[in-house]
């Protein structure tokens, strides 16, 4: 594992307007269809103007893998992907509940669990929700960004008047 | 469902929807985005929004102000899109899977109304605002919001409240009718009041919530000469006076006043025709612009998106998405075939050329200033307007479609509604 942590898709909620063209875009990727059910990344709005979208998060020492009372699901050691072994997992949901963002979800048919998984299948390894963000809102992103980007906003409010009139 | 107390039926699926070429539409999607998200052609939904109109139909002497007494607000600026998006609009979201987003949110930031919120496009602020006198974007904002809460229609109610303000300074209606309001033009507090009166029909707000048509009708003593509403739908805000081809396209809608029906006034405001003037072919361009609408509103397009698209682009995702043969000329006959269902519904519930009318206001008020200044329709106008659409159209003088037409888009079923009407 990298030092600056996993890598993994985050929404900036000043940007996103809750289209919810990652979810259907997922879905097209995953399954071939269009079924937000199918999509692993999902939108949230809260009346009346708050909109984001949540994917997994990679924690470190993810609370879902210990749930499991089976075993089913590992964290990838290299990029810290949650992996659900489809064999073992029997769409108890202990992980869905450990989740503390809602990031895990119960595919409608195989009833087992789905999670991001950064689009790992493609060969271009680009998160399609990522590419396809209208708004630009979306990007794939680790806790040492996310860190700086916050640092620059705050010092950018608290030096606003030096910065536009220098 | 007022009777059962039923707001709203929300239904969510869970099935899959299959796509037939996925790398195509994928594509085709790409490019749409792209033009949605770039394109001059929808920046005016991804900017200012709507409202945006409120300057421009202004300027064009085109704004429905005070109940349709004047096209020209003197307090436009304060209820302008400029205006509202400075001061009010905190955020801008989207509609599902649309790349575009307009959806303008506005909060009142102070004042007695702090953290009232609410969607405002030009609409209904054209019918809160200027239609009643209103240059307070917080009145327009609050009834908005109460409109959304109470499941209102938000211009039906605007402007039916202003054509109350007119009875009430003409004395038709007085305090005791109001329940203590002072209803004038202006009185954004008292257009508020009068929104939640409505909705609990309260006072004279048990007959105002029957809509402008029966509330004149009852109300009587002249008012019908200025209840504006085309088939009992109260009017929306462009003022067809001086926007001949767009009025042609209202008073044959077939669902009264509309604006969702053609979106004629485009020709009238780009200036492509003289939209002072009456001549043959508006038939054609009204005749048009309805049948792709039926087209957007059956492939659930959105018309802020209407000049991406053409019937050739719509055929082509449809086969995307379905795998089944389609061309743009079929798309464009089954446009058509919707216009004429419409009427042939129309003509079986007994409606009449007759009820392809005008507000009176619009053909005897000529617009008192402002650049469009003197302009109305005439009874000749709107006669030879009708005439050229239903000649256009294939529909006999009394705006019914004959049964050559009905054989030409394979709806002979519906011959029988024709064919009394067609005897004479």
């Amino acid at each position: 594992m990298s030092r600056t942590g996993f890598m993994f898709v985050a929404a900036d909620p000043e940007k996103c307007v809750g289209c919810r063209i990652c979810e259907y875009i997922c879905s097209l990727e995953k399954s071939g269809t269009f079924n937000p059910l199918r999509s692993r990344i999902r939108v949230v709005r809260i009346y009346p103007d708050v909109n984001l979208s949540i994917a997994c998060r990679l924690c470190e020492d993810a609370p879902c893998v210990k749930a499991c009372p089976r075993d089913a699901l590992a964290q990838s050691e290299e990029t810290g992907i949650i992996i659900v072994d489809e064999d073992k997992c029997n769409g108890c949901g202990w992980c869905i509940e450990a989740c503390d963002f809602g990031a895990l979800m119960l595919d409608p048919d195989k009833k087992i669990v789905m999670v991001c998984d950064l689009c790992s299948h493609r060969s271009d390894k680009k998160p399609q929700c990522v590419e396809w963000c209208p708004e630009e809102a979306l990007s794939l992103t680790n806790r040492v960004i996310l860190a700086q980007k916050a640092r620059v906003s705050a010092i950018e409010k608290l030096f606003k008047a030096k910065i536009e009139t220098p | 469902m007022g009777s059962k107390n039923l707001k709203a039926i929300a239904v969510r699926g869970t099935n899959d929807i299959p796509v037939a070429d996925i790398e195509g539409l994928r594509e085709h999607c790409k490019e749409l985005y792209e033009e949605m998200r770039h394109s001059p052609k929808t920046a005016k939904y991804r900017t200012l929004g709507t409202p945006a109109n409120v300057l421009a139909l202004n300027k064009a002497a085109a704004l429905p102000t005070r109940n349709y007494q004047s096209a020209t607000f003197e307090k436009a600026e304060l209820v302008s899109g400029e205006y509202l998006n400075e001061h009010f609009i905190v955020k801008i979201q989207g509609c599902d899977a649309c790349p575009m987003r307009c959806e303008h949110v506005a909060m009142i930031p102070d004042g007695p109304w702090k953290g009232t919120t609410a969607r405002i496009p030009y609409e209904p602020l054209m019918a809160f605002g200027p239609y009643c006198g209103v240059d307070r974007l917080e009145g327009v904002i609050k009834a908005k919001e109460l409109c959304d809460k109470y499941g209102l229609d938000a211009i039906s109610t605007g402007i039916i409240i202003g054509f109350a303000m007119e009875c009430f300074e003409r004395g038709l209606i007085d305090e005791k009718d109001t329940g203590g309001l002072d209803l004038r033009f202006g009185n954004y507090e008292a257009m508020v009041a009068m929104v939640e009166k409505i909705a609990f029909r309260k006072d004279i707000g048990d007959l105002l919530a029957e809509g402008v048509k029966r509330a004149s009708e009852k109300i009587g003593k002249g008012s019908e000469e200025f209840a504006s509403h085309i088939k009992g739908v109260e009017t929306t805000g462009y003022d067809l006076r001086g926007l001949k081809t767009c009025a042609l396209g209202y008073a044959v809608s077939r669902r009264g006043a509309d604006h969702q029906r053609h979106g004629s006034y485009g020709h009238d405001l780009s200036g492509e025709v003289d939209r002072f003037k009456v001549e043959k072919g508006r038939g054609k361009l009204v005749m048009d612009d309805e049948d792709i609408y039926c087209i957007f509103d059956a492939m659930i397009l959105c018309k802020f998106s209407r000049r991406l698209w053409n019937y050739d682009r719509i055929a082509r995702i449809y086969r995307e998405v379905t795998g089944l043969p389609m061309t743009g000329e079929e798309m464009r006959k089954a446009g058509e075939r919707i216009s004429n269902l419409g009427r042939l519904y129309n003509i079986r519930e007994g409606l009449t050329r007759k009820d392809d009318h005008l507000p009176p206001r619009v053909m005897k008020m000529p617009i008192p200033s402002g650049i469009a200044k003197g302009s109305y329709v005439s009874q000749e106008e709107l006669d030879f307007l009708l005439d050229d659409y239903y000649a256009t159209r294939g529909w006999t003088r009394d705006g019914v479609p004959t049964l050559e037409k009905l054989k030409d888009l394979g709806l002979e079923e519906y011959a029988y509604i024709v064919k009394p009407k067609l005897k004479k």
